[in-house]
């Protein structure tokens, strides 16, 4: 069994780089939420194809003053929060289609 | 402070339009008699100059996004522009008569992750509606396409322009609104047309139904605070910006014309010339927006209205000084306290100069109120 787990942005979302924050807002409920500069690393990376332990290898510990493990952590709670949101969503299996998903992050 | 305002003021301090109205054609299968646009086809956008657009606005920094008109389904390739639109993720929300949405065109809008769609609505009564938008069973049409999209679960705001022809009808449109369950707003503002003719200005309603508009606590809240006196004017509100016009958003005809808003039509590039980035960060039209303050305001700034008045840049430049005041505004704020301003007090001093039109001109109402369009185009959000 895959135990890596595998984000996408959900194509219910309008999202956009604002400095180095990041607005997204779910397109069900229009409730805005804005990601600092590490959950933006995070969000922009989320392509359904690379597994989260990677995101967080390459992209967050490699620029960001973070322990791995911790990282990590902060990472999932983090994932879960946004799909609960509707924002992302997350499988043991590369995601690779929604309807009318995102051609790039924001 | 909300996360939306907080948004709007980091995009003021990166220079970044934060929200673009784009209308995609001035064509209109209506002909509302209170309409300020030319619905002549002067040579429109292509859909790849539209999705080229996009891509630039998406790449600027662009979040909000309005999508309006004219009729925006009049153009035959309107979802695929919104389709463009969806995939660079922006928050979008239409401005329709909703004529052209039967329950297909509802659910694919649904699919495409609309935000809100907003329909204008004049009255409950056939006769008074169809009247004004000149088409027979407009209001029928418009009334099922706000079921249709509310059977989808989208979010409607049934828009109703006060006029003098329909001022009488506003409460029973806002019941309907309720039973339809959708947003209702009341939008007591006829604006003089885009070529700058101002004779579209005699449907504006007068002073008693104005006041009657803002003492309805339905529509306003509290009455009491609403109606109070102007706070004075201080040192912020000399340095305060007029809006977000210019600021963090702009507007861009169907032809390419980037303007500061839809209601303030100063020419500032156009984007088959120039990168809409470039237009946006060097054209001095907008760059000279940016600088204007209360404080550089001659007669406003005398005024006791100063700090709580409502002045819209784009008016008092259709009024021919975009540093003066706004006569439209200035009837509002004086319906809603009884204080004339010092540009109506200068007026009744001049009575030769007085054009009774632009007395009974009337404005949007201020930001605060729960029920009325707020200019700022991000108040939709809720903050998370």
């Amino acid at each position: 069994m895959n135990t890596s787990r595998y984000v996408a942005r959900s194509n219910a979302i309008a999202a956009r780089a604002l400095g180095d924050e990041t607005m997204v807002m779910s397109a069900t409920n229009s409730t805005l939420f804005t990601l600092n500069e590490v959950a933006s690393a995070i969000w922009k990376a989320a392509d359904g194809m690379t597994p989260l332990d990677e995101i967080i290898k390459n992209k967050v510990c490699s620029q960001f003053e973070i322990a791995p493990d911790a990282a990590l952590k902060d990472a999932e709670a983090l994932v879960e929060n946004l799909a609960g949101h509707g924002l992302l969503l997350v499988s043991h299996e590369p995601i690779t289609k929604q309807g009318n998903s995102c051609k790039e992050p924001a | 402070m909300s996360l939306v305002v907080e948004m709007a003021a980091k995009a003021l301090k990166l220079n970044i339009p934060l929200s673009v109205q784009l209308d995609l054609t001035y064509r209109c299968n209506e002909r509302c008699v209170h309409c300020y646009l030319d619905h002549d086809d002067h040579g429109e956008m292509t859909t790849a100059e539209i999705k080229d657009l996009l891509d630039q606005m998406a790449d600027a920094g662009v979040f909000y996004l309005t999508i309006s008109g004219g009729e925006i389904l009049m153009r035959r390739d309107f979802f695929e522009i919104l389709e463009h639109a969806r995939l660079r993720t922006f928050c979008i929300k239409l401005k329709t008569n909703g004529v052209l949405i039967r329950e297909m065109e509802a659910a694919r809008l649904r699919e495409l992750g609309v935000e809100s769609v907003q329909i204008s609505i004049y009255s409950h009564r056939p006769e008074v509606h169809d009247a004004i938008t000149k088409m027979p069973g407009s209001l029928r049409q418009s009334i099922d396409a706000v079921r249709f999209l509310r059977q989808q679960g989208l979010l409607v705001t049934m828009a109703n322009v006060l006029m003098t022809g329909n001022a009488a009808d506003y409460k029973q449109v806002r019941l309907l609104a309720q039973e339809l369950d959708a947003k209702f707003i009341i939008d007591p503002t006829v604006t003089p047309m885009m070529d700058g003719d101002r004779s579209v200005l005699k449907l504006n309603v007068d002073q008693d139904a104005l006041r009657e508009v803002f003492r309805n606590e339905e529509l306003v809240g509290n009455v009491e605070e609403f109606c109070a006196p102007p706070a004075a004017v201080d040192q912020d509100a000399l340095d305060s910006l007029p809006c977000s016009a210019g600021h963090t958003a702009c507007y861009v005809s169907p032809y390419g014309d980037v303007y500061p808003c839809v209601q303030f039509p100063m020419p500032s590039g156009n984007v088959r010339q120039t990168k809409f980035v470039d237009i946006w960060r060097d054209s001095p039209q907008l760059k000279e927006v940016r600088t204007i303050t209360l404080r550089d305001m001659p007669s406003c700034s005398q005024c006791s209205h100063g700090a709580t008045c409502t002045r819209c840049p784009g008016l008092a430049y259709l009024e021919g000084n975009m540093r003066g005041p706004s006569t439209q505004d200035c009837e509002k704020s004086y319906a809603r306290t009884g204080i004339p301003s010092e540009n109506l007090k200068a007026k009744l001093a001049s009575p030769k100069s007085v054009d009774a039109t632009q007395l009974i001109q009337i404005k949007g109402l201020p930001p605060m109120a729960p029920n009325i369009p707020v200019r700022a185009t991000e108040a939709a959000a809720a903050s998370a």
